[in-house]
């Protein structure tokens, strides 16, 4: 056997006294580290590769394992860590690029955690939710710049498309090829039911779906796969993909292993073709060539859908930003570098773009100085964990936000991040129908719904307790914000007060 | 019905086309001048008819609709086109066909840069563009599925019949090209072979048709030997990761 020289990350550890060599774990793991005695009926785990996706230890039904890290110490030097050294010894057994899964992990400051909401105390009432109406709808889509209104009140201003949405979260994109038919349906009937949107990202639209498109977003990316009239016309938005936070600046690439039957049908391409997205859309190398693309689908389109731009959060954010409002986007999503994605370039991902907290921040001070804030729609993506980041969100200037991570965490995930491998045990990253079978769509949308319904109500909670019963009161609603231990240059991108001013 | 494009705004000249499309199965517009997104989605069994010169995105996201265009056109012509006919009397500008899925594009002079990118078939779903003189450098990027037809037909001493970097990143379909090429422009990753039986009869139809469009003589074109380029691997990119 080759040596490899890197040590394994887990240890399998099974209590052999709860133990019932059921083999449930054999069945379970796709990484195939537990294995019968050969010729006997005793389990054993092989721990080289296991990736902690916690499948086994969720189903044994006896509790009988559980996964620990494996410490094998280096000599310390706080330069080359072992991470460092082991990702040298892959790519000089195999000469390739590292490629990851899921967001950016490394421990870049999270200014969600730096940051303090405000709530109300003697002079400004909270109002309490739970017997007060509290408005968290949302409105997506251009504004026009003033409104005229007839002598009787009517307003006689042509409406640009609108999308109603009853929450401020929605399901950002994950093609079918990146994840499973079934966790896309999951996230379909449950974006039906909460009326929120899912989107579809860049792999086209599968014919299951064709139920939902109602509350589908779909996407039009370098690649074009699936793209057509009847594609975009079916959809409630219509989103041009620039850029993603995981991966700003390049493209996507399906490996054909991944594309089925089934991804080849939504995709457009044959079986067993690497789907590959280009780093640009070769239609666009300016602003005026995005407005080209934008108008096209609009024409395509009758004027009926509201396009959005989704842009990667790069340095020059605000200013791209800015340059999409007047490409004519009606929704802009910004999309922070702790985005997930279902395989980028290690290196990439770990390095590039920055926090979705100042780049929004950013785009929405920029937007407002120049005035164009209230004609377009902002959408925040890259991150959110949980509704208090969602509060801080909008207060920064977000009009909804994209989450896909936390929703895919209720449907099981577990940021094992080797979603590029195709071996997802959850069913959620992977096309073998052995494992997608594992995810039962009718009772993942539940959890789901019962997640985004739980974080609708912690919102209305926060906002009830500031004293504002309306998002709309929320949406760049800075004065709610303070920040705790950020300097004064990051206090002023993020244009807050620290604590205690 | 007759439509006067002149000086009026793209979206005034496509609801008048859409209108009269409605009850007719032909539109013709005349004195176009760059007016874009001509013909953008027309779907099957109508035909669009066009004296001047179209702006940008001309035919995209064509339906099955037919196109023919008495001048030249500018960039992304047939932009993400699903199926139905081009005909350009003229020339065309950067970008023509970008992810065209099926259907046909026929341009009698030449094109610029990045023609037939990203190209990609489905099924029965064919896509085929012919252009008549030559091409622009990229031709054929990231070509995934479709034939591209390269006549190389008037051209003078020094043009080539295509520009650098061609079918860069190709993984699927083919491109025949006509008399010298210059292989000095070709892909590290693309190979040259030549044309099988049914390689020809595919040509010799899509020839034939460009001939009944523009008046050229088919058989002193079909004179001069073909080539076809074709990618070397269907996975360029197969073993360029590792998992992390
Ligand atoms: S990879 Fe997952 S299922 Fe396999 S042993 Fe590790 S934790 Fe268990
Ligand atoms: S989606 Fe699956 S493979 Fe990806 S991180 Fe989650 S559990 Fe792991």
């Amino acid at each position: 056997m080759a040596v490899n020289y890197i040590p394994r990350r887990f240890n399998i550890v099974r209590d052999k006294e709860r133990c019932i060599e059921c083999g449930c774990c054999v069945r379970q793991c796709s990484n195939e580290c537990h294995y019968f005695e050969a010729g006997g009926t005793t389990v054993l785990a092989d721990s080289t590769n296991c990736v902690a996706c916690h499948r086994c230890v969720d189903l044994c039904p006896t509790s009988a394992l559980r996964i620990e890290k494996h410490v094998c110490d280096y000599r310390e030097n706080a330069n080359w860590t072992p991470q460092y050294q082991q990702e040298i010894c892959r790519q000089a057994a195999s000469g390739g690029t590292l490629l990851s899964g899921m967001g950016n992990p490394k421990p870049y400051p999270i200014y969600w955690d730096k940051i303090l909401l405000n709530a109300s105390q003697v002079t400004n009432p909270s109002i309490d939710p739970l017997r007060e109406p509290m408005e968290i709808r949302t409105i997506l889509g251009r504004k026009p710049e003033k409104l005229t209104v007839e002598r009787k009140g009517k307003a006689i201003t042509k409406m640009p498309p609108q999308v109603v949405v009853e929450t401020p979260i929605l399901f950002s994109a994950m093609s079918f090829g990146s994840i499973s038919l079934n966790a896309q349906k999951s996230l379909a009937m449950a974006a039906q039911n909460l009326g929120t949107l899912f989107n579809t990202g860049e792999g086209g639209l599968h014919p299951d779906l064709e139920p939902y498109t109602d509350r589908a977003i779909v996407q039009v990316a370098s690649g074009r796969f699936g793209v057509h009239k009847d594609y975009l016309n079916s959809a409630r938005i219509v989103e041009i993909k620039i850029g993603q936070g995981a991966k700003p600046g390049i493209g996507g690439h399906l490996p054909g292993e991944k594309v089925n039957v089934e991804v080849s049908n939504a995709r457009m391409i044959p079986e067993g073709s690497d789907a590959i997205s280009p780093a640009p859309h070769h239609d666009i190398y300016s602003i005026e060539d995005l407005r080209q693309l934008i108008w096209s689908i609009k024409q395509a389109t009758g004027n009926q859908k509201p396009v959005s731009v989704k842009i990667a959060a790069v340095h020059n954010v605000a200013a791209i930003v800015s340059g999409c409002a007047r490409a004519g986007a009606d929704i802009i999503a910004i999309d922070g570098f702790r985005g997930g994605t279902g395989a980028a370039p290690t290196r990439i991902r770990d390095n590039v773009g920055i926090p979705i907290e100042l780049a929004l921040a950013a785009a929405d001070s920029r937007l407002r100085e120049e005035g164009i804030r209230s004609q377009i729609s902002l959408i925040a993506a890259g991150s959110f964990r949980c509704s208090a980041d969602i509060v801080k969100a909008i207060a920064l200037g977000a009009d909804a936000c994209y989450c896909a991570s936390a929703p895919l965490i209720a449907m099981g995930c577990h940021m094992c991040q080797t979603c590029n491998t195709g071996k997802c045990n959850w069913g959620i990253a992977t096309q073998r129908p052995e494992l997608t079978k594992r995810l039962n769509p009718d009772i993942m949308h539940e959890r789901v719904e019962n997640l985004i319904t739980a974080w609708n109500h912690e919102i209305k909670e926060i906002m009830g307790g500031m004293g504002i019963n309306s998002v709309d009161s929320l949406r760049g609603n800075r004065l709610m914000l303070r920040g705790i231990g950020l300097s004064d240059r990051e206090l002023a991108i993020l244009g807050i007060k620290h604590a205690g001013e | 019905m007759s439509i006067t494009a002149a000086l009026r705004r793209y979206e005034e000249v496509n609801d008048e086309i859409q209108q009269v499309l409605l009850t007719k199965q032909k539109a013709v517009v005349h004195e176009v001048n760059g007016q874009r997104y001509l013909g953008c989605a027309l779907d099957a069994g109508k035909t669009l008819e066009i004296h001047g010169t179209a702006g940008n995105d001309l035919a995209c996201y064509l339906n099955g609709g037919k196109i023919i265009l008495y001048g030249n056109g500018q960039d992304a012509l047939g932009n993400t086109m699903g199926g139905g006919e081009i005909i350009v009397h003229g020339h065309t500008g950067d970008a023509l066909g970008y992810g065209m899925r099926d259907g046909q594009i026929y341009i009698r002079d030449n094109v610029c840069c990045r023609g037939g990118i990203h190209m990609k078939e489905f099924r029965a779903m064919k896509p085929v563009l012919v252009i008549g003189e030559n091409a622009g450098s990229f031709l054929g990027e990231y070509m995934s599925g479709g034939t591209i037809v390269l006549l190389g037909l008037h051209l003078k001493r020094g043009q080539k019949l295509f520009g650098s970097h061609c079918a860069s990143g190709m993984h699927g379909g083919k491109i025949f090209v006509r008399g010298t090429f210059p292989k000095e422009h070709l892909s590290p990753n693309i190979k040259v072979v030549s044309l099988s039986a049914e390689d020809q009869k595919e040509l010799e139809k899509y020839v034939k048709n460009y001939c009944r469009y523009f008046h050229e003589d088919y058989e002193s074109i079909m004179k001069k030997t073909f080539k076809k380029l074709i990618p070397a691997t269907a996975r360029p990119y197969a073993n360029m990761y590792i998992s992390n």
